[in-house]
């Protein structure tokens, strides 16, 4: 029998298309296991809203609320703390709530809030993701010695007005949070849907 | 002819049924035990490297016996451990010998990884040696991370919670990659459930690899030594270093010392002291995880507080995330950084050693730092002594090669 010339060419071909399908294959069969880590369907399906009964909740007090998984905040400010929020615009990063994913639009206000004696938080740092704590008080802390009242992140130092405002100079990028959140009536607050939404 | 021991016969026997069918391992034990020349002079510094090896194989046995007892849910992990503390005979010990193995796994890893540095064991041909070495360093942190995740406690959760959150800060994708790496919209019982996985099996395995990877590319190029001396420059009639001595039987004995010692050492905090004043375990941790509040003072485990201390030394999130990243990362180009035309700091000028001390004091500063609540004048320093950290790497091919050296000698020296 002839021995036959390699074909070069016709070689090259095949191991080419042999590693472009096999890698085509490869990255199709990796697709199941890295899907698999998302947020299962139970998972997203968790997370209906949470109503607040906040009559009990007396001037300058934070209630403590879990919503999906998260502490929700709800404070009622003081005319004092709420006077002291305009004279912080120059220490703060981004005073006008200028950037949007952080709050609805509803809440786009000095105050951040749909009222402005309530404010309702994540109480999630926007830093990396400690729960900041509650420091309401206007007077000298070891952390900022013109403290107005608001909250420190004990993680990694970032300070936080009494809307939930970043001050410059802090780690934390953003400020902090506000839920979707409507109030159902004059006593009654329910996070997790907005004012819009139907009833409850 | 005398009469054969059946025993022994049956023995030699075996062995030689054996070597008929894989003679490769006869050669492969010559080459990396019985004939595998290392250098005489080895000091107390070549203790940590089989030391190593020894805490891998103590966090191997004792963690396969914990999982026999530990449940990865976030309703029932704490349980189980404190049921495992309290219920399971010798439960305590077990656990105990796992959690102090951690912290003094990177105790001697550190050392290790500082008699590399100060001996020039990671210069041309040693590279891979150094690489491998480094990607076994990350390994073990994010394997160290993960475990301390398991017994879902206050800095468990808050720990795994900072952590992701590091994710969050790469620019477009961060939020979606935090998400799924949690497997939830929070930390929960899928984040728990997959760091189990990834702790007791797909990160050891692995490490295994690269810890085999890591002694195939020693025994390629051969061992340093405190002298930085090439031994096999000079060999002898058979062709063995003259400076070199087998592996075994001379530092298998020696390892066997340094591991008696060890041992003792590690015992002693095992039974007397297995918290080690809060430090290898954290008070907060005998607090169940509660996503509503965050611990006072939040901080890591003392082998990751320097790079914790920079992190927190840079006051922005994506520049404290790439700034922490980075102060592990540039390990792995050392040897490149180097110019010195001699590996060994014996032989290298004052101020190179000046240097150096430079180094280990603001590596020690940053552990300290990291592990004390933020405070502005600490930040400060904490500051000055990242910039050292990287100026100590980016510097170096500069000043690494200035000054008078002094000269190499042609045999090892022996300070005994």
């Amino acid at each position: 029998m002839a021995e036959q010339a390699v074909d070069e060419g016709r070689r090259r071909f095949l191991t080419v298309t042999t590693a472009v399908v096999g890698a085509g294959g490869a990255a199709a069969a990796a697709v199941p296991f890295l899907a698999s880590l998302l947020p299962s369907e139970r998972a997203q399906a968790a997370g209906a809203p949470v109503t607040v009964d906040v009559s009990r909740l007396e001037a300058g007090g934070i209630l403590r609320e879990q919503w999906r998984g998260r502490p929700v905040w709800i404070v009622r400010r003081t005319p004092e703390q709420l006077a002291a929020l305009e004279g912080l615009n120059s220490r703060l990063r981004d005073p006008n709530s200028d950037v949007t994913d952080q709050q609805p639009a509803y809440a786009r206000n000095l105050h951040r809030s749909i009222k402005p004696e309530f404010l309702v938080l994540v109480g999630i740092c926007t830093h990396l993701g400690c729960s900041p704590l509650f420091e309401p008080e206007i007077r000298p802390q070891p952390f900022a010695s013109d403290w107005k009242g608001g909250f420190f992140c004990p993680c990694h130092g970032s300070t936080f007005d009494m809307a939930g405002r970043v001050f410059a100079g802090v780690p934390a990028p953003a400020n902090l949070a506000v839920p979707p959140y409507r109030f159902d009536d004059e006593q009654r607050i329910t996070i997790g849907l907005d004012p819009e939404q139907g009833a409850a | 002819m005398a009469a054969v021991n059946p025993v022994t016969g049956a023995i030699a026997g075996l062995q030689k049924w054996i070597h008929d069918r894989a003679p490769g391992l006869d050669a492969a034990y010559r080459k990396h035990v019985s004939e595998y020349m290392a250098p005489k002079n080895f000091n107390t510094w070549y203790f940590f490297g089989s030391l190593a090896l020894l805490v891998l194989v103590n966090q191997i046995v004792t963690g396969i016996f914990l999982t026999m007892h530990y449940k990865p849910s976030a309703a029932e992990a704490f349980q189980s451990v404190e049921y495992i503390m309290r219920d399971v005979d010798w439960g305590w010990l077990i656990r105990y010998m796992h959690s102090t193995g951690a912290s003094f796994f990177f105790i001697v890893v550190f050392l290790h990884m500082f008699r590399a540095l100060i001996y020039g064991s990671y210069q041309k041909p040693r590279e891979l040696v150094w690489v491998i070495g480094v990607a076994i360093f990350l390994v073990l942190m994010a394997e160290a991370f993960l475990g301390y995740v398991l017994p879902w406690g206050q800095m468990s959760f808050w720990g795994a919670q900072v952590i992701t959150s590091l994710f969050g800060a790469i620019p477009f994708v961060g939020e979606s990659l935090v998400e799924w790496i949690r497997g939830d919209y929070v930390i929960a019982d899928a984040t728990l459930n997959r760091f189990f996985a990834l702790h007791v099996i797909a990160l050891p395995l692995v490490l295994l690899l690269l810890v085999v990877l890591h002694l195939g590319a020693l025994h390629e190029v051969g061992s340093n030594n405190p002298d930085g001396i090439d031994i096999k420059k000079l060999k002898d009639a058979n062709g063995k270093p003259l400076d070199g001595i087998p592996f075994h039987p001379y530092y298998t004995i020696k390892d066997l010392f340094g591991a008696g010692f060890f041992l003792t050492l590690f015992f002693f905090v095992v039974f007397f002291a297995p918290l080690f004043g809060g430090k290898f375990l954290e008070y907060d941790n005998f607090v169940p995880a509660n996503p509503m509040v965050t611990p006072e003072h939040i901080k890591p485990v003392w082998y990751f507080t320097p790079y914790y201390a920079m992190l927190r030394a840079v006051p922005d999130k994506l520049g404290g995330v790439i700034v922490m990243g980075a102060a592990v990362l540039i390990l792995f180009v050392l040897p490149w950084l180097d110019r010195a035309p001699v590996r060994s700091y014996r032989y290298r000028p004052l101020a190179s050693k000046l240097i150096l001390a430079g180094f280990v004091v603001a590596f020690v500063y940053l552990g300290y730092a990291g592990y004390q609540p933020a405070s502005p004048g600490l930040t400060l320093l904490a500051q000055i002594a990242t910039v050292y950290y990287f100026a100590f790497f980016i510097f170096m091919p500069w000043w690494s090669k200035l000054g008078h050296f002094k000269p190499v000698p042609e045999r090892v020296t022996m300070h005994d």
